[in-house]
């Protein structure tokens, strides 16, 4: 399609202009995350400051573990309900797909209240858990979804072989299916780790103890409180957003497919 | 999700033997979604029944705490001004999103990937990261007024999240940037779909790009338009982060909104009752938004 020069130098001129406008606010963190004020020595170590002072170390630790726990069980579990959901027919099978589809759409902000209390009771806020299992919950929704759809559009063949060689159930899901869904699996996880580090309202609720607090939250905490000059803030904001922008730039078409398609429910 | 593009084998039901098997592995996941996610939504509605501090014994109001959220001011602008948020994270970036994605599709720019790995980008950054960088943007001797200076109008200059007309629309400008990346992205996918003979067609017509865009691109792209619309849109009903993080509902209670008052109302002024009942109505919001873009767009 040919286009006349005067029309492409203003598109040309038009996509960088949004191009900055994206990237201004994240470049003002990363500058700003290297200048010196009171509190900030300048340059590199303005990190090591915010890590120790700031107690980021324990933010991050915080939800690495938080990130890994619901990663790694929202996966396994999705895997499974995925599998009953898109290979299997059984009678109910329909219903309990809608009730997971109920659970993509529900905020969390509907949930957390009476999960704050009835945890309250039974001695489990402030612990990893009142932090980890709701958001399972909610990856297990969503990653139901994701991969009933894959297991549901591929591999009917596969399976029936696997079958008539004599596999068991388990066998075909583990040693056949799952290598098959790698790509899948991939975005799963992406996403997953995505929503757990960058959430917020639930660790804000369900914990007070410092050492608990999660990356987002310890930042929203220190921003409330260290008032000596935006630089070791800029800093802190930094280290919290690095994980997952690296994992962006390495996976991103995990990242943009499965925001994009996973959003497209039936 | 193109479901309809996916190679069915059977037209009704999954693919597969009956199984009664199916049930074990389902189990553990149904399991830990039902008491984490079903049964507190459950508890959410009964709470929401009731006059209830937290603390002491509740008492029944039936439908009270629903009438309340209709009636109470402060919750019926929390609603007003989760509306004005939704222009500006569903309309504007549509409109912004359509012209971005037209240009790129219709232009085969250099440097496409580049470009929609950049604008894509704040949709994977924390919340209160972008809420921390956006707050000293707009702070009184932040970037914004600096701008301000420099081009002559030093005067327009103002603590923009605690004026008490501009906090709202500064607030749902953050939220317009942080879903044009999205809204182009996917836009983009669409029209990337549609033939070029249909352009040649209409260029040799004698179509400009406006008409273009209005007979051939935008029918084309009608789903991903209400896609992106739903999605947009229900962020902008919950939008607590953003605005815990920049204004926590101030100045007054100008850029409260409902997701907030959820938090509020339950954690800071101990009325949990109506906290679930806000709860329980976002999420019946949500329902009905979803369904009904979805059959505005089938529709089309």
């Amino acid at each position: 399609m040919r286009i006349s020069r005067g029309e492409q130098l203003a598109n040309y001129v038009i996509l960088i202009a949004f191009a900055l406008v994206a990237l201004y606010p994240l470049l003002t963190i990363f500058v700003s995350a290297l200048g010196t004020d009171a509190g900030a020595p300048g340059g590199l170590a303005n990190f090591a400051q915010a890590w120790d002072v700031g107690h980021f170390a324990t933010y991050m630790r915080t939800s690495l573990l938080v990130s890994s726990l619901v990663v790694v069980v929202a996966t396994v579990l999705s895997i499974m309900t995925g599998y009953a959901l898109g290979t299997m027919r059984f009678r109910g099978s329909s219903i309990v797909f809608y009730l997971f589809l109920l659970g993509i759409m529900m905020p969390a902000e509907a949930i957390v209240v009476p999960l704050y209390y009835d945890l309250r009771a039974i001695g489990l806020t402030d612990t990893i858990w009142a932090i980890a299992l709701p958001q399972i919950a909610q990856s297990v929704a969503f990653g139901t979804f994701w991969l009933r759809t894959y297991f549901r559009t591929s591999s009917r063949s596969v399976v029936e072989a696997a079958r008539l060689d004599g596999a068991s159930s388990w066998q075909i899901l583990w040693r056949v299916l799952v290598p098959l869904a790698r790509p899948a699996i991939t975005t799963l996880v992406v996403l997953v780790f995505m929503w757990t580090w960058n959430e917020f309202l639930i660790p804000l609720v369900m914990v007070t103890s410092e050492g608990l607090r999660t990356a987002p939250l310890g930042l929203a905490f220190f921003q409330g409180q260290y008032t000596q000059g935006f630089t070791l803030l800029a800093a802190g904001a930094f280290l919290v957003a690095l994980p997952v922008v690296i994992a962006y730039l390495f996976l991103q078409r995990h990242f943009i497919a499965g925001m994009l398609e996973g959003a497209v429910r039936e | 999700m193109s479901r309809d593009s996916a190679p069915r084998v059977r037209q009704t039901g999954p693919p597969g033997e009956p199984r009664a098997v199916a049930w074990l592995y389902l189990l553990p996941g149904f399991v830990v979604y039902a008491a984490f996610l079903l049964y507190p939504f459950g508890r959410a509605i009964q709470i929401s029944l009731y006059d209830w501090d937290g603390l002491t014994l509740g008492t029944w109001v039936g439908l009270g705490n629903y009438a309340q959220v209709v009636q109470d001011v402060g919750l019926r602008e929390a609603f007003g001004h989760a509306l004005v948020l939704m222009f500006f994270f569903g309309v504007l970036p549509l409109v912004i999103g359509l012209a971005l994605a037209a240009i790129l599709n219709r232009a085969r720019v250099r440097g496409l990937s580049f470009f929609r790995t950049v604008i894509f980008l704040p949709q994977v950054v924390a919340m209160v990261v972008v809420a921390v960088a956006w707050r000293r943007i707009y702070a009184p001797d932040g970037s914004l007024n600096a701008l301000l200076d420099a081009i002559g109008l030093g005067s327009l200059g103002r603590a923009w999240l605690g004026d008490y007309t501009f906090a709202l629309p500064a607030v749902g400008l953050i939220g317009t940037w942080f879903e044009i990346g999205l809204v182009t992205v996917l836009l983009l996918a669409g029209m990337g779909r549609i033939s070029g003979e249909l352009y040649e067609a209409a260029r040799l017509d004698g179509a400009g790009p406006l008409r273009e865009f209005f007979s051939v691109t935008h029918p084309a792209v009608r789903g991903e338009i209400s896609v992106a619309l739903t999605l947009t849109v229900i962020a902008a009903l919950k939008t607590f982060d953003l605005v815990y993080v920049t204004t926590k509902g101030g100045p007054g209670n100008q850029t409260s909104v409902p997701s907030y008052e959820v938090y509020h109302r339950a954690f800071e002024l101990g009325q949990v009752g109506l906290a679930a009942a806000i709860g329980v109505t976002l999420t019946v919001l949500i329902f009905a938004i979803t369904y009904g873009i979805t059959r505005i767009g089938d529709r089309g």
